[in-house]
């Protein structure tokens, strides 16, 4: 089967990768690029736990083709912490526990970084409808919601 | 296993010319929240994916000249909600569309491929519907236009022609004192496929209701227009005696079915009672006092 040749943007850096037509972008992330960051949970997009930013918008990478990725730039969550400097949100995940078996974490993490540089002081209702779409198993949902506020309050706070 | 192409198409001519000759193996990419879950479940195997969403046409939100809007039919619900002049015009639409699914879904779900995907639960169609939204659909032999509720056929069918794609929406132009909503009952807050959903968009004169248009979802094989209630509402203040018989017109025209997330019974009643609330928020948005 003839493979595409993508030439694309992640976490700011160019790469190129080769994949099937019908393959997701979670599959080309997981397998030729390496990036096992991003996880499969469903397929389907119902769970959110391969969340990843496409030109700067919240998507799922499994409800995604590899192919679209062609000159865009694409956000994983390799891409947030900053060689051994952790994101705000991924210390005060840390600090505060709000992760149990860590499966929906990376995705969790992507989209509350989305929404933090969309709405830097959300509401709590407002965050915990944005992560609607991150389903956590181990129901860690309080503690996950608290960190993102309190990230969020640090953030503006050294702004 | 037929081996699968993939085509981003640069223009309209180009999508429709492939489309046409892939003859039925081929399958538009809009937002792709439906094909991926469909390939991916091994129901669908296309030949050719044909992306639109390099075509200008598809991907614009343009205001016209009489104030009414066109709408390209790959545009997503959160790109929609980031267009300041229509989330101003439509707040009804804008409500339906960003209920489907997650923000993720909302990222990249088109409100054209809401429409194709033809399910009687469609969040996004009874506001269309209730709009007044016209569907502009290009194929082989030309341009046609067609009303929004004419072109779902049922469960998963629609009335596109062989070859034929759907290019975008044209909104009329929203009069002063007209307002629109949608409403949707689900068992939870978030996250879940329609029992009942129901548009309303109505235009107000001197407290009186001038217009409206009524679209009901998932109580029948296709999103519906309600004429009956749209009738019960015009030359009314939106009275006690108006908001009933709008409400039992939408129970006569439910025609549902039993399933896990609700039963004939409940989702005709439900429907009765999203008329009432619905119509009074569009009425709000529309500047009644």
């Amino acid at each position: 089967m003839a493979k595409v040749h993508v030439t694309t943007t992640i976490n700011g850096e160019p790469e190129e990768f080769l994949c099937e037509p019908h393959q997701s972008m979670l599959d080309a992330l997981r397998g030729p690029l390496g990036l096992t960051g991003s996880k499969e949970g469903c397929g389907t997009g119902d769970c959110g736990a391969c969340s990843i930013t496409l030109d700067g918008r919240l998507v799922c990478s499994c409800l995604m083709l590899a192919v679209e990725a062609e000159g865009k730039k694409i956000g994983t969550i390799e891409g947030l912490a900053q060689g051994d400097h952790l994101h705000p949100l991924q210390q005060k995940f840390l600090e505060w526990g709000a992760l149990q078996c860590g499966i929906c974490t990376p995705g969790v993490l992507v989209a509350a970084k989305a929404l933090l540089e969309k709405n830097p002081d959300p509401t709590e209702t407002e965050v915990r409808f944005w992560l609607a779409g991150n389903l956590c198993r181990c129901t860690g949902y309080d503690k996950i919601v608290r960190a993102v506020l309190e990230t969020a309050a640090d953030m503006r706070r050294a702004a | 296993m037929t081996e699968t192409r993939y085509l981003a198409a640069q223009t309209l001519d180009e999508a429709i010319g492939a489309y046409a000759a892939a003859a039925g193996a081929a399958r538009i990419l809009a937002g792709g929240t439906d094909l991926l879950v469909q390939m991916r479940s091994g129901v669908l195997r296309p030949g050719l994916i044909i992306d639109v969403k390099k075509i200008e046409e598809m991907t614009a939100i343009v205001p016209k000249a009489d104030g009414g809007y066109w709408v390209g039919a790959a545009v997503s619900g959160a790109v929609l909600a980031e267009h300041k002049g229509f989330a101003a015009t439509w707040p009804g639409v804008l409500e339906a569309t960003n209920l489907i699914g997650s923000k993720q879904v909302q990222g990249r779900a088109s409100i054209g491929g809401n429409l194709c995907n033809a399910s009687p639960a469609a969040d996004s169609v009874p506001a269309l519907v209730a709009a007044g939204a016209v569907a502009s659909i290009q194929g082989p032999h030309g341009r046609r236009e067609l009303a929004v509720e004419h072109l779902p056929a049922g469960p998963g069918r629609t009335h596109l022609k062989p070859g034929e794609v759907l290019v975008g929406f044209t909104f009329p132009a929203h009069p002063k004192g007209s307002g629109d909503a949608y409403l949707r009952m689900i068992p939870r807050t978030e996250m879940d496929i329609a029992v009942v959903g129901l548009g309303v968009n109505l235009t107000l004169a001197g407290g009186k209701v001038t217009a409206a248009r009524v679209g009901l979802g998932a109580v029948a094989p296709t999103v519906l227009l309600v004429e009956d209630a749209a009738k019960a509402l015009i030359g009314s203040s939106l009275d006690e005696r108006a908001l009933d018989a709008a409400a039992a017109a939408c129970r006569a025209a439910c025609k549902p079915i039993n399933d896990k997330r609700g039963t004939i019974e409940y989702r005709t009643k439900v429907a009765g009672v999203l008329l009432k609330r619905t119509a009074l928020i569009a009425a709000e948005r529309a500047g009644r006092k």
